[in-house]
């Protein structure tokens, strides 16, 4: 048994800090001792995208990140997108155009959505696609996610344009 | 999926994470963007006492292209190196390996020195860098060093570098010529079945040289030196391609698993391998 170690982290704007053991992945501290469980465990091998965060500013799978390896860093899940009152666009996107069945992929679909439009504001339906390539969803299918993203980019751009 | 309890060191420059290397020895290992170790530190197929983290590091960082020189930091992303204006420019079959390396979010953790460190037979980057001809950058308790990546790789996992060193850079010059990437594989994320990193040069309708390097035929990356040999002085025409992947078949050996038998390997990496001397050769 290994020292427990100080980490810190900044989730969906709050400092939180705690003791974990270094081999905690950051998905278990998200959800078991921050209660945001928002981001899903899906595969546990990094393939099917299902607990996307965003990290520093970049989409990565926390069940492939070590808490430790976090300490310090800035971090968003799905509950730091929208409220149920005030949904995300991505989230509102996905609503309207039925980019969900059972909802377990959606939390990282639109987590890593997020991050996209974010680099890519105006992405082609290709560079959606190419985009999303690390999510998977069984269910749904993704044709429904793909125009859920371009709507919501749409309305991201035409907000944006409006403010302007 | 837990891994076992290790200690996780974060030293902020490399004498000191060399100097952790050495306390520790066998039990330490580095972690770079860890999308290989720690799904194997998960299934407990390697267990590491002392974790080593280089993300402190900020030498290990960095795209630098001086001159005919480009220098890659161990510690530039696949993401990185896909959004480098410059290197898109200067060396386009880098970029084209890397996006079809994994998926997003592994290229956002995943590294060039990680990717050609480890030694595993999937990685892209090993037979890319080997024919660019690339140089490895390692430095251990002696200083650093140089290694070809042409001689690097011994077998799966087993390289050039010692324990007690850590790859710091990889560098090549400023490739010239037609350059192409072309990747077999069965679904986004995964490995290749077979895939081909081709460089050509051209003058009027003539070759005047080629390297060729194949990936996930062999326990190593395989340069070919014949198969690049089998195009110069020629037109890149069917028949000299036909002589080059000939040359490649007699230098890889692919072992049968779950991306097929040894015989469908062999014919998708002569495919492949077309249609990247094709594809290279019309940029050239």
């Amino acid at each position: 048994m290994t020292q427990k170690m100080q980490i810190t982290l900044t989730v969906n704007g709050t400092r939180h800090e705690l003791l974990a053991e270094p081999r905690e992945l950051l998905i278990h501290v998200l959800r078991e001792r921050l209660n945001l469980t928002g981001p899903h465990i899906g595969c546990e091998t990094s393939h099917c995208g299902a607990c996307t965060v965003t990290m520093g500013g970049r989409s990565v799978k926390s069940c492939t990140v070590f808490a430790a390896q976090a300490d310090g860093a800035e971090i968003t899940t799905i509950e730091g997108l929208g409220t149920p009152d005030a949904l995300h666009p991505l989230q509102e996107a996905f609503r309207e155009h039925h980019g969900l069945q059972c909802g377990f992929c959606t939390p990282g679909m639109i987590t890593r959505a997020a991050q996209l439009l974010k680099e890519n504001p105006d992405p082609t339906e290709a560079e959606v696609r190419f985009g999303m390539a690390g999510n998977l969803c069984r269910c749904t299918g993704y044709q429904n996610i793909v125009k859920a993203v371009l709507a919501a980019a749409a309305t991201i751009n035409s907000a944006k344009e409006a403010a302007e | 999926m837990i891994p076992a309890a290790f200690a996780y060191h974060r030293p902020g420059d490399l004498p000191a994470a060399l100097a952790l290397l050495q306390q520790y020895g066998d039990e330490a290992r580095v972690i770079a963007g860890g999308h290989s170790l720690i799904p194997m530190m998960k299934l407990r197929m390697a267990e590491v006492p002392h974790l080593i983290d280089l993300q402190a590091i900020e030498s290990l960082r960095g795209i630098r292209i001086e001159g005919r020189q480009i220098t890659l930091g161990a510690m530039v992303t696949q993401q990185d190196l896909i959004a480098h204006q410059g290197l898109g420019q200067s060396a386009p079959i880098l970029r084209e390996a890397a996006i079809q390396i994994a998926d997003p979010q592994v290229r956002a953790m995943g590294t060039v020195g990680g990717n050609v460190a480890n030694g595993d037979p999937g990685n892209d980057m090993p037979g890319l860098m080997q024919c660019l001809g690339a140089i490895f950058h390692v430095t251990g308790p002696e200083g650093p060093r140089t290694l070809p990546a042409r001689g690097f790789y011994e077998s799966a996992y087993m390289t050039a570098r010692a324990e007690s060193e850590i790859l710091t850079a990889v560098s090549f010059e400023v490739p010239t010529g037609g350059q192409a990437y072309e990747k077999q594989k069965r679904k986004i994320g995964d490995y290749a079945t077979a895939a081909a990193a081709v460089i050509v040069r051209r003058e009027g309708t003539t070759c005047t040289a080629a390297s060729i390097a194949m990936t996930n035929l062999s326990d190593v990356p395989v340069w070919s030196e014949a198969a690049g040999a089998a195009l110069v002085g020629t037109p890149c025409d069917d028949a000299a391609t036909r002589n080059a992947i000939a040359a490649m078949l007699a230098d890889i050996d692919p072992a049968g698993d779950n991306r097929g038998p040894v015989e469908f390997k062999r014919h998708t990496a002569g495919i492949i391998l077309a249609r990247a001397i094709a594809r290279a050769w019309s940029r050239a």
